[in-house]
């Protein structure tokens, strides 16, 4: 599993599916409706925020543009503090070498701090391929990992499942893990907490290898940060003796002083919080505190690809907060399986296209389709990624992947011909004078049926018919309404 | 100061009422606006699906029908968003000079609301609507363009009018061009929910600045038979005493 | 090739022609705060649902006392910059498994933010090392009036990559069950914070 899901379906019909499920529809509304006011709260009580935004981008803009001078340098530092660096062109190779670190030591289990890199690379299902058990650790991920399931968010991958869902997975599947859940369990969000830290507690304190992300990596002075709430990231980073972190090359940011910006944006675009309750960063080993021995993978995986594309390149900003999930009118209807990857929403859906191309997939093809160019991705985004204008982008780079190809020939052929009537006002008089005769022939001002194409436009919505005089008949007809 | 009207491609061809309406607001306030009969379509519906190459023509046919006026003006933000946008991004994405020279040369683009209140200096245009209306801002007119609460300004000096909230006005409608057919079942639940909005709203006219945005709700609402009518901003301000707006789109 | 030399060759090759960055604009870091940045922060720490005071420097050991509550088994970094309370054990490498039988710790901090509420813990002798001020339940931690900031910037100013660093804001919490927040996860699930001076 790199990026996608195997086997989805593109994101019209895994769409289709969602919105069928009144109770996600009604978890996802009710989830997202919360985050949005808080997020909106705290961002309001900030007069600099626009100000924030701006250096948040330009910070992000800084690292990318030298990207290799600033890994070079992360590396040198990370190495100079007692860390070993290893380089992963893709999934396998990164996964291969955090298998590798774990059976260097025979060890056979790992706790995991909550991470995208790993999710991505599908580290979970190569480590058990290898015989090492990985424990997900953070609330929502124990929630999917225990109920077997698929991430639907970037910061709560659990946000599709309700309380209730959520006790019934706990009492069902935790006994299987480690320590069942408490007898009596309700659904009770502080009790769920209460079992989640009673059966997690046992696998932090016997684990000897942990797993993390990073949501920044400082180039000047390898300093690692991870951003979280529940503890278990600090349980992870701290208590093991081993620590591996799975970091994109993109995370990296130039000084230990840019974090000033992105600690701020961060929190309050994620979860809505003036801060997260807990914030790490170490700069590689502290003799007496702390893991002794670290590694840091940094992981390519298609992000070069990414950082190619001119215009998309600003994508690699993200610093997945997942603010665009949450103000998205397409997520919050379909939620995060329909985009059918680890990264859904409006990042997901101009990240997925970044990191793997277009062309040779028909989901990821239909990613950049998904969402109404409404903006407010935009406006929310903490590091400004005009994510509406990279999906216009994506959209002609699938279409000119397929130009001569047999897919979608009709809709070519279609909009070629919509081309022709559209490049000239004459023609679109000519061809206003055809559907006017429709419009006599079929007696109608509004269609409420039309056949396929027209069907799913009239399926649930009318359409009204052409008008009997255009207005530049009646404009000519009349002299502009003055004769 | 010669005034070009973009009409747009959907109103021209099956909203000729809205047109008319933009030039009996502009001629009432002195401008007397020309029609250039080369227009045709911003190239919005090309682009936005991704056919940038095919939209070439189409952007070189806008800025050859508008050349030489001072400015044009449109009853639609999603088209003036694209003008003001796009049109130099499919210039560059083609690496056609002559294009982007022609596109540079376009006049300022604005949007009815922008034109009223900004270049004309008015929000009373000497309109009355006796009926009890909600607004619903279009994303590209709110996020693209950045009109603010220039249409609600013009909307509150209407005689008559009683402006009501709509409730999560500024969430998307669903339309989002061919998204709309691309991805009808999620276009339509979000239309729905913005339906069911204008519904609890209580008003009798649903009012926005985009045609396409109305077509999509409208199309929902008369299905349900929910007796609300929809209007483009440029219908409501045309209305005067005695002439109301046309009832042609009472659902 | 090996990997790094490949990912770094794609690197530049990816940004052939990309141009210059830009400036960072840093405005942002002239923006204050308005008042006594002790107020704001005894305020902000306690929207946390963390418990706050603020009193004389020599009413600290009282403060502490009355923090530690019923807690027992009390643990104390070595270099505590304040006088430890009666019994407290001070850290001598306890594993994992017997901090998780400690009920309580009190450390100092390094800054403090008023604007989010914010411990800033280096975990040098004052504060000990970092799985101290995690697994014990209780965390009390003791900063000085003057170690605390207005901002998330000044605090940076403040901070040196070369230590660990752990910011706190409240207890350990979750908003992963349907997005409502509920204190106390892994980390202490009381954090209480005293203000000297």
């Amino acid at each position: 599993m790199t990026a996608t899901f195997v086997g989805m379906p593109a994101f019209p019909e895994a769409a289709r599916a969602a919105l069928g499920d009144s109770q996600l529809r009604h978890n996802l509304a009710h989830a997202t409706a919360t985050i949005r006011a808080r997020r909106r709260e705290v961002v309001a009580e900030v007069d600099e925020w626009e100000e924030l935004r701006l250096a948040g981008a330009a910070v992000k803009d800084a690292a990318l543009l030298r990207l290799d001078e600033h890994l070079v340098r992360l590396e040198a530092e990370l190495t100079a503090r007692g860390v070993t660096v290893h380089w992963a062109r893709d999934a396998a190779e990164a996964c291969a070498i955090v298998a590798g670190v774990a059976e260097a030591h025979a060890i056979t289990e790992v706790v995991k701090v909550k991470s995208m890199a790993t999710q991505e690379i599908g580290l979970d299902e190569a480590l058990a391929a290898r015989g090492v058990t990985a424990w997900e650790t953070d609330l929502a991920e124990l929630i999917v990992q225990l109920g077997d399931d698929l991430p639907s968010h970037i910061l709560v991958p659990a946000i599709h499942r309700n309380r209730a869902e959520i006790r019934e997975i706990f009492v069902r599947a935790m006994g299987d893990a480690g320590r069942p859940a408490p007898a009596g369990l309700t659904d009770e969000p502080a009790r769920l907490a209460e079992a989640a830290r009673l059966h997690l507690r046992e696998k932090f304190l016997r684990a000897r290898m942990a797993v993390s992300g990073a949501n920044f990596a400082v180039a000047e002075s390898g300093t690692l940060v991870v951003v979280e709430s529940e503890g278990n990231g600090r349980m992870c980073l701290t208590l093991p003796e081993i620590l591996v972190s799975v970091v994109g090359i993109e995370k990296v940011v130039p000084t230990f002083t840019d974090l000033d910006v992105l600690l701020q944006l961060l929190p309050r675009s994620s979860t809505g919080e003036r801060m997260n309750p807990y914030t790490s960063t170490w700069s590689g080993l502290t003799p007496g505190d702390g893991p002794r021995e670290a590694h840091v993978v940094l992981l390519d995986n298609g992000r070069t690809r990414a950082l190619a594309d001119e215009l998309g390149r600003q994508a690699l900003r993200c610093i997945r907060c997942s603010a665009c999930l949450n103000v998205c009118p397409v997520y919050e209807r379909t939620g995060g399986h329909a985009y059918g990857s680890v990264y859904p929403g409006p990042i997901g859906a101009i990240l997925n296209p970044l990191l793997r191309g277009v062309g040779t997939d028909e989901q990821v093809d239909s990613l950049p389709y998904a969402s109404s160019l409404c903006g407010a991705c935009f406006d929310a985004c903490p590091v400004r990624i005009d994510i509406p204008g990279v999906l216009v982008e994506l959209r002609a780079q699938v279409v000119d992947a397929r130009r001569g190809t047999a897919r979608h020939a009709a809709e070519a052929v279609t909009m070629r011909a919509a081309a022709a009537t559209l490049a000239s006002g004459r023609r679109l008089g000519l061809a206003q004078r055809g559907a006017g005769l429709l419009r006599r022939v079929t007696r109608r001002s509004v269609f409420s049926w039309l056949p396929w194409p027209g069907s799913r436009w009239t399926g649930a919505r009318d359409l009204p018919a052409p008008a009997r005089e255009p207005f530049r008949a009646w404009w000519r007809r009349t002299g502009g309404g003055r004769r | 100061m010669r005034v070009a009207l973009l009409v747009t491609c959907l109103n021209d061809t099956l909203f000729p009422d809205v047109g008319r309406a933009a030039v009996t607001v502009l001629r009432r306030l002195g401008v007397d606006v020309e029609f250039p009969p080369g227009q045709a379509c911003c190239g919005q519906p090309l682009i936005n699906t991704g056919y940038l190459a095919e939209a070439v023509p189409v952007v070189r046919g806008f800025a050859a029908a508008f050349h030489g006026y001072d400015a044009v003006v449109t009853p639609s933000g999603s088209c003036a968003g694209c003008v003001r946008h796009q049109h130099a991004m499919v210039a560059r994405r083609a690496g056609d000079a002559e294009l982007a020279e022609a596109v540079a040369a376009t006049p300022p683009m604005y949007e009815l609301s922008e034109f009223l209140v900004d270049v004309l200096g008015v929000t009373d245009v000497g309109a009355a609507f006796p009926h009890t209306v909600t607004y619903h801002p279009t994303c590209h007119s709110l996020r693209l363009l950045g009109v603010g609460d220039r249409p609600r300004r013009l909307l509150e000096a209407v005689r008559g009018l009683r402006l009501r909230e709509l409730p999560a006005a500024d969430e998307c409608c669903g339309f989002g061009g061919t998204f709309a057919v691309k991805n009808p079942d999620t276009s339509v639940a979000m239309g729905a929910d913005k339906a069911r909005h204008v519904r609890e709203s209580g008003a009798e006219v649903l009012v926005a600045g985009d045609s396409s945005c109305l077509m999509h709700i409208g199309g929902l609402l008369t299905r349900q038979r929910a007796g609300v009518r929809v209007l483009h901003l440029a219908e409501v301000l045309a209305a005067t005493e005695g002439a109301g707006a046309r009832a042609e789109r009472v659902s | 090739m090996n990997a790094r030399e490949e990912i770094l060759g794609r690197v530049r090759a990816a940004l052939r022609g990309a141009g210059e960055p830009g400036p960072v604009p840093r405005g942002y870091r002239t923006v204050g705060v308005a008042n006594d940045p002790v107020d704001l922060f005894l305020e902000r720490v306690a929207d946390y649902r963390a418990e706050v005071t603020r009193c004389a420097p020599a009413e600290v050991p009282d403060r502490i006392a009355a923090a530690l509550h019923d807690a027992r088994r009390v643990v104390v970094p070595a270099g505590l910059a304040w006088p430890a309370p009666p019994g407290a054990l001070p850290d001598t490498g306890l594993g994992a498994a017997e901090l998780d039988r400690v009920d309580a710790v009190v450390t100092g901090a390094t800054v403090g933010i008023a604007t989010t509420g914010t411990v800033v813990l280096t975990h040098g002798p004052g504060e000990g090392r970092r799985a101290l001020t995690l697994v014990p339940d209780l965390h009390v931690c003791v900063l000085r009036a003057d170690q605390v900031v207005g901002t998330v910037p000044e605090a940076m100013a403040r901070l040196a990559p070369d230590r660990p660093g752990t910011w706190i804001s409240g207890p350990s919490a979750t908003s992963d069950i349907e997005l409502s927040r509920v204190e106390g996860v892994h980390g202490p699930r009381r954090l209480r914070v005293v203000v000297a001076g």
